[in-house]
């Protein structure tokens, strides 16, 4: 089990290694000169020229990247060239929102989700099931921006209920919550509902009604464990989709969070912090894919025999 | 009749049932009929799709709902009507008055469910004992079936196909059932296994007095375990004796392409004599006897007219047009190689 956890963490380095290596070819090659933007349109020839060779962005790329490698294994993300400050101590100051985010979110997502699905699933072809998959329907469709608005303009504007923007209290998180957690409760709910479906069909849930358990029993205690594993698949994936989600909905509901910062640092040209937001979502979401697989384990004995 | 009905385990009168679907009706039984009592092995003997596994989940009331409707007949459970029971009063029985041991281990077990628990489930359920208790008598009946106690901390996948199927067995037998369906309870296992398990079931059912309808289309295990046989074809009860009946004095032309079909031990340079042609589509029966259009007796009357039941015996009777009361008792119609 530890050996396997091991080997996992390690492989870990070859994707951070690709990832911030793309991000930071591709931010070399758009257009901007992050130079320009900290000094200003009007400066100086020679100011630009001896602030790019201090910063070092004379040098070829690979030599930048290998430069900022070399202090990242030593957990030194670098200077923010905008606000001059450690990119890491930006980041974590951003991380408790884009965490009480996500949390929030992938909370109200499986709160309803998984019943929604179970109870589609028992009740195949019902009005309920038919009312559930719309849900569903609706929301894999609608963009979170556009969830988010409408949110606002209900619950804030209208109705005066919850706050629109900012992150002071729990409150804060009730109305991004659910714009950016309805579009993973609606993958998980469709992924449940379809395992819980092939489940159900399986000769070991009819091995179980011919004992003669109660149907509710036969659905808790049998089935439902075995139609968790594709239902963990995506929410793990969701976990990715939240993350990726967060950029959107901490705009719409101006969130002091992670994602808002990477979309200013890419705006920009804030080559550091742009690659410490990166470096931070890849690790998230390869340790929650890590969760995931340890997850197989607990759930399905046969998955377990095979990490020992 | 009715004088019998009092020992009867078990009584089937003329079932019919269909799986709708949007493509087609599947005509699945077509007045099927069955009598077990207590404490007697009957074999459900046809081939695959002749409706001999949904002639079980009837008896369990477990057809899958939809597609699966039961369109008239009665099922009449050692006095429990099973068409009107309740959902709750089913849940009663099933287990503890009739269980069933489903054809392929390998899938009929919980992958995720230590087997020990899967079984206590059963004590637990009908028995109303406390868990520890449960596991106390599983532990017990774990050792019936010939696998170690300890063992029961295991999951399935630990198990071999015949531990698997002795785990399924054990639970079948735990809520001590007056019947037992076992539907081709031995045709996913080896050979060697087999004879083993069926070794086991003949003797735990003696020992405890179970009835049981052993559905196969192994001839060697009806000889093997069966009192009575019924064999079966498109759904239907053609032809029914006791063992000997069945065997010894076959009256069927279907029943006789069985025993043909079987390998000659004694000559083995002997061609096998198959039935000619496939088993009808069961969502496109033809007309008057299924059978008509494979038998090598056929007569006009055939494919027009359902043959009414002939009784040699009062247990022996075969449904076909080429006998009638005065030529059933010599037979002699069909020629037997």
């Amino acid at each position: 089990m530890w050996k396997y956890i091991g080997r996992r963490i390690l492989a870990l380095i070859p994707v951070i290694v690709g990832v911030t290596l793309l991000v930071y070819f591709i931010m070399s090659l758009a257009p901007g000169d992050p130079v320009k933007t900290i000094l200003g349109e009007q400066a100086t020839p020679e100011a630009i020229e001896s602030l790019r060779e201090e910063m070092g962005l004379n040098d070829p790329i690979i030599v930048q990247y290998v430069r900022w490698f070399g202090k990242l294994l030593q957990g030194d993300l670098g200077l923010s060239y905008k606000s001059k400050d450690s990119v890491s101590m930006e980041i974590a100051s951003r991380i408790p929102t884009t965490l009480k985010l996500s949390f929030s979110a992938m909370t109200i997502a499986i709160l309803f989700a998984i019943p929604l699905g179970i109870i589609a699933a028992v009740k195949q072809n019902s009005i309920i099931d038919g009312a559930s998959m719309f849900l569903a329907l609706l929301g894999v469709s609608i963009p979170i921006f556009w969830l988010g608005l409408l949110l606002i303009l209900l619950f804030s504007l209208r109705l005066g209920l919850l706050p629109s923007a900012g992150a002071q209290s729990w409150k804060s998180f009730i109305l991004p919550g659910i714009a950016l957690g309805f579009h993973s409760m609606a993958s998980i709910a469709r992924i449940t509902r379809s395992s819980m479906l092939e489940v159900i069909r399986q000769d070991y849930t009819r091995t179980a009604r011919a004992k003669g358990l109660p149907y509710r029993d036969v659905i808790q205690k049998h089935a439902l464990r075995n139609a968790l594993i594709p239902t963990v698949t995506v929410v793990g994936l969701q976990m990715g989709a939240l993350l990726s989600g967060s950029v959107l909905t901490e705009t719409v509901f101006s969130l002091p969070g992670i994602g808002r910062y990477m979309i200013q640092s890419i705006s920009g040209r804030d080559i550091p912090a742009v690659l410490g937001c990166i470096v931070v979502f890849t690790l998230t979401f390869s340790v929650v894919n890590l969760i995931v697989d340890l997850l197989y384990g607990f759930i399905d004995p046969r998955i377990r025999a095979q990490y020992s | 009749m009715s004088e019998d009905n009092k020992d009867l385990m078990l009584n089937i009168d003329s079932l019919y049932v269909e799986y709708r679907t949007d493509d087609a009706i599947v005509k699945a039984l077509n007045g099927m009929s069955l009598q077990i009592r207590h404490g007697e092995t009957h074999g459900l003997v046809g081939e695959t799709g002749a409706g001999k596994t949904t002639t079980g989940l009837a008896i369990m009331k477990l057809i899958p709902d939809p597609p699966g409707v039961v369109v008239s007949g009665d099922i009449q459970l050692n006095y429990l009507d099973v068409q009107k029971a309740t959902e709750k009063q089913m849940e009663h029985v099933r287990g503890s008055v009739v269980s069933m041991i489903f054809q392929d281990p390998m899938t009929s077990l919980n992958p995720v469910m230590v087997v020990e628990d899967q079984i206590a489930e059963v004590f637990e359920q009908h028995e109303k004992v406390n868990h520890a208790e449960a596991i106390k008598r599983t532990h017990e009946m774990l050792e019936l079936v010939g696998i170690p106690a300890e063992r029961g901390k295991e999951y399935p996948h630990q198990f071999s196909g015949g531990m698997k199927q002795r785990v399924v067995i054990a639970m079948a037998l735990a809520g001590s059932p007056g019947l037992i369906i076992a539907d081709e309870p031995t045709t996913a296992l080896d050979v060697t296994i087999q004879a083993q398990v069926l070794k086991m079931m003949k003797d735990l059912k003696d020992r405890l007095g179970t009835a049981m309808l052993m559905i196969t289309h192994d001839l060697g295990i009806v000889a093997e375990i069966c009192d009575k046989v019924s064999v079966v074809y498109a759904g239907r009860v053609i032809e029914h004796g006791t063992l000997e009946d069945i065997f010894d004095r076959t009256r069927h032309p279907y029943t006789e392409g069985l025993f043909n079909s079987l390998p000659n031990l004694r000559d083995r340079k002997a061609m096998l004599k198959p039935i000619k042609g496939l088993m009808p589509d069961p969502a496109n029966l033809p007309g008057g006897c299924p059978f008509h259009p494979r038998c090598n007796y056929v007569m006009d009357i055939c494919s027009t007219e359902r043959a009414p039941r002939v009784y040699r015996t009062e247990e022996h009777y075969v449904a076909c047009h080429l006998y009638n009361a005065d030529n059933i008792q010599q037979g002699g119609m069909i020629q037997r190689d």
